[in-house]
């Protein structure tokens, strides 16, 4: 499946230096190049880019100087597909395969921007990825070298240093000194609950047991989280670096990398990357030299949130059904096959080279007191740059929202952020200055998770997302537990009636208390954490839970039962656009006369409200009482009768404009 | 990449399945039925009785662990898999209306496969392209900033 040569097999670290000389003289990895992502971009047609160009290239016979480079994630996943021309640094978005003509004749060729296809910053072709705002406001070091190697290539990891840490924390470095090294650098758990690495690792080392494993844990089950699966798609190799210092320090001599099923391409190319590390002699028997054995072997997860947590993991390698076990025994005395293990997220396993190689005090440089190195967040839901950034712990939410994000979607308000997905909670805007890190997070009653960050405008009800969240656990949970079995799902049952407008008095509290117990009775992460979003949104948005339940009223206009959509007479002129496109065929009208939506048959899809032109903004969402309250017009009337009659509302076109 | 489809009663595809395991592990079960699942479609009934026969696991263990994951199923699906994200992102965006769009147009509920087995639609908690919302996919292909309509004009081209 490799492609290419096989890449000369390394047996000692100065063998290593000298294959990183002598790829860095051929020129592997630098150059010209078109770098397209072909991991999160291929659902937007990266794959058919990447072939135009190569093409196109081909044809004009620059094949030879400009190489094509299927990457790994750029990040700025809003402006999807994401190609980067090398060497001048130039990012264009949503370019499709018309403009690869013009990139190769401007840019390749004469090195000049394609303007059209440039972020847009205040007005301004901003062409080089280093001054888009995007990226100035973030720091990159997980990942730094995602979207510039080629991650199907194990050549391209070697010349930018990866391995580098391998050679020397295996070769220079007691396992116990690995251990301090990463301890006082302060690297915590990136899954969700921030254990320390170092100490973690130091734990299992301790144990007595002839064999020892470690596992990777790439079963990203929080829905809104993708920066294990971009990190697995885009540098592999990096993350197998991390795992055998990991494995070395504990040492294990198998390891697993178990990840999602959903992420076919992660898995191909982890699959791909252990094997070439394979034929380089960093994987198997005496590794470089030192005398350490390591294989690594990919396990696909069957579709089981609930095995993102340790113990079920291990159930789930062992075949089992993935339920959690009590602890302590811990993993690390007794895991996989009763063995001691450890399990480490996939991002905290690629920030461990670096720490080796760079030494702890580089890394505990960037971040706060309790938590350091940086934070790579999901950033997804109402926000204008919707992809992956990565921040010095302790950035505040709004400068990761606003100056990363740039703000929330058509520049609404913004109202919250979900962090940390079902076990976490929300941030509302009172927060936005709050420096992000595992402990001031936890502070407000959500917890860091694992980085995914959905941004919330006014149009986003609480307590639907509660509702959604519920949802969720209560289908993930194993069933083990009987707080969390039997709770999670009263709790949905109560937000579901809620948000269907048949919420009683004394809900809230009900739901406070079940939540509480959840909690309390729950063996594993997923049943403690349960009841957070709920928690979190009543504590923070208990209004929008009484308007429910005593006024019928959803503020946000987002719960079906609760709302009605409705024509306003004096803004309507009988454009008819609702009208074609209302799946019910609800409205009534025809040209010029003022449209009505026949409440009987409306299904609130508010398909008309996305559609009405902004111009008129004549299709309102009521609740509460206005909607209760709401009359129609009987029949339709000639739009310019009733401006004659009752006059139109201010601001509106006037009818030579409507013409 | 469509799901294979493959009588259960065929057992050569069962048996190279086996030897490629060579000598089946209790913690090998997973894996070996994904690769069932992933010849036939399905895990048919018949083929656990045989693998059992076969490796000693009893079938009630193989059923434990078949009803506890999403990705198994004990019944024949659609010859395309159709996954709509039910992840936060997607949520927020409008994923409930693209979904019962799809299940509308398909005639069948979530989870339910058409009577022509042409579709399944199954779904699913994220698959991490969240900045695509709302997404679905396709067998193993990505669909993303989808309507309702243009979901179901996207099934057309899947025959």
């Amino acid at each position: 499946m490799s492609r290419g040569q096989v890449v000369t097999r390394v047996a000692d670290p100065g063998e290593l230096a000298a294959l990183k000389t002598r790829l860095q003289e051929e020129g592997v990895g630098g150059g010209a190049r078109i770098g397209v992502c072909a991991t999160g971009c291929r659902a937007m047609g990266a794959l058919e880019l990447a072939q135009e160009f190569r093409d196109q290239l081909a044809a004009q016979g620059l094949d030879d100087d400009v190489s094509v480079v299927e990457t790994g994630c750029h990040g700025q996943c809003a402006r999807a597909p994401l190609v980067l021309v090398e060497p001048q640094g130039f990012l264009y978005g949503k370019i499709k395969t018309g403009d690869v003509a013009d990139v190769i004749e401007k840019t390749v060729r004469e090195g000049v921007p394609v303007e059209r296809l440039c972020e847009q910053a205040n007005g301004e072709a901003v062409p080089a990825m280093a001054d888009i705002p995007f990226y100035k406001a973030q720091r990159k070091q997980v990942f730094r070298d995602c979207g510039k190697v080629d991650p199907k290539r194990i050549e391209d990891a070697i010349v930018r240093g990866t391995y580098q840490g391998v050679a020397k924390a295996l070769t220079e470095m007691t396992p116990e000194e690995v251990i301090s090294e990463v301890t006082d650098s302060g690297l915590r758990g990136r899954g969700g609950a921030g254990f320390p690495a170092g100490v973690k690792w130091g734990i299992c080392r301790k144990v007595q047991g002839d064999e020892k494993f470690l596992v990777c844990n790439a079963d990203e089950g929080d829905p809104g989280a993708f920066m294990d699966r971009a990190l697995l798609e885009g540098v592999p190799h990096q993350v197998l670096e991390g795992m055998i210092i990991a494995a070395y320090a504990i040492g294990a001599s198998r390891a697993f990398v178990y990840v999602r099923a959903e992420y076919p391409v992660a898995v191909e190319h982890a699959t791909l990357a252990i094997e070439q590390a394979r034929e380089c002699g960093l994987l198997g028997q005496n590794i470089l030299g030192s005398g350490f054995d390591l294989d690594i072997e990919v396990r696909m997860g069957a579709g089981a949130f609930i095995c993102g947590e340790e113990t079920a993991l291990i159930a789930s390698l062992e075949g089992e059904r993935g339920m959690p076990r009590p602890r302590p025994p811990y993993p690390a005395q007794s895991g996989y096959l009763a063995r001691p293990t450890t399990i480490n997220n996939v991002e905290t396993l690629a920030n461990v080279g670096s720490i080796i190689l760079g030494g702890e005090g580089s890394y505990s440089a960037i971040g706060t007191e309790g938590s350091k190195g940086t934070k790579v967040f999901a950033l997804a839901g109402k926000v204008e740059n919707t992809g992956l950034v990565e921040v010095p712990m302790g950035t505040t939410l709004r400068q990761i929202v606003f100056d990363v994000g740039g703000g929330v979607l058509g520049g609404l308000p913004f109202k919250a952020a979900q962090i940390g997905g079902p076990s976490g909670g929300c941030l509302p805007s009172e927060h936005l200055d709050l420096p992000i890190d595992y402990d001031s997070v936890k502070e407000t009653g959500a917890i860091m998770g694992s980085g995914g960050l959905i941004v919330m405008d006014e149009e986003t009800c609480m307590v639907d997302i509660a509702r959604f969240f519920t949802e969720f656990v209560k289908d993930e949970s194993c069933g083990k537990c009987s707080p969390c079995r039997i709770g999670t799902r009263h709790m949905f049952d109560i937000l579901q009636r809620i948000t269907e407008g048949e919420g009683e008095a004394g809900d809230v509290d009900r739901l406070v208390e079940i939540g509480e117990f959840v909690k309390e009775g729950s063996l594993c992460g997923l049943g403690q954490t349960a009841a957070n979003p709920t928690l979190s949104t009543i504590r923070y948005f208990r209004d929008e839970y009484e308007a429910h339940i005593n006024d019928g009223a959803c503020p946000a206009r987002m719960c079906k039962d609760l709302i009605k959509v409705w024509i306003d007479p004096a803004k309507c002129v009988g454009c008819r656009v609702c009208l074609t496109v209302c799946p019910t065929e609800a409205i009534t009208g025809g040209k010029k006369l003022i449209h009505i939506i026949d409440q009987d048959a409306c299904t609130q899809c508010a398909e008309c409200y996305l559609v009405c032109p902004p111009k008129l903004d004549a299709i309102v969402k009521l609740t509460g009482r206005e909607a209760r309250e709401l009359e129609s017009l009987p029949a339709p009337v000639l739009y310019t009768e009733w401006r004659q009659k009752v006059g139109a509302a201010a601001g509106q076109p006037s009818e030579a404009e409507v013409e | 990449m469509m799901a294979e489809v493959r009588s259960a009663e065929d057992k050569t595809a069962a048996d190279d399945i086996l030897e490629r395991f060579g000598s089946v592990k209790s913690d090998d079960l997973i894996p070996l039925l994904q690769q069932v699942q992933k010849a036939y479609g399905y895990v048919p009934a018949e083929i656990l009785e045989y693998l059992s026969a076969r490796t000693g696991i009893p079938t009630s263990r193989m059923y434990g662990v078949i009803t506890f994951y999403a990705q198994f199923s004990l019944v024949p699906r659609g010859r395309h898999i159709v996954r709509s994200c039910s992840g936060t992102a997607c949520h927020v965006r409008g994923a409930k209306a693209v979904r019962e769009g799809i299940s509308e147009e398909l005639g069948i509920p979530e989870g339910g496969t058409t009577e022509d087995r042409r579709f399944s639609l199954e779904t699913v908690a994220c698959v991490g392209t969240c900045f695509l919302a709302p997404v679905m996919m396709v067998n193993e292909q990505y669909f993303g900033l989808l309507t309702a309509d243009k979901a179901t004009s996207v099934l057309k081209a899947f025959e």
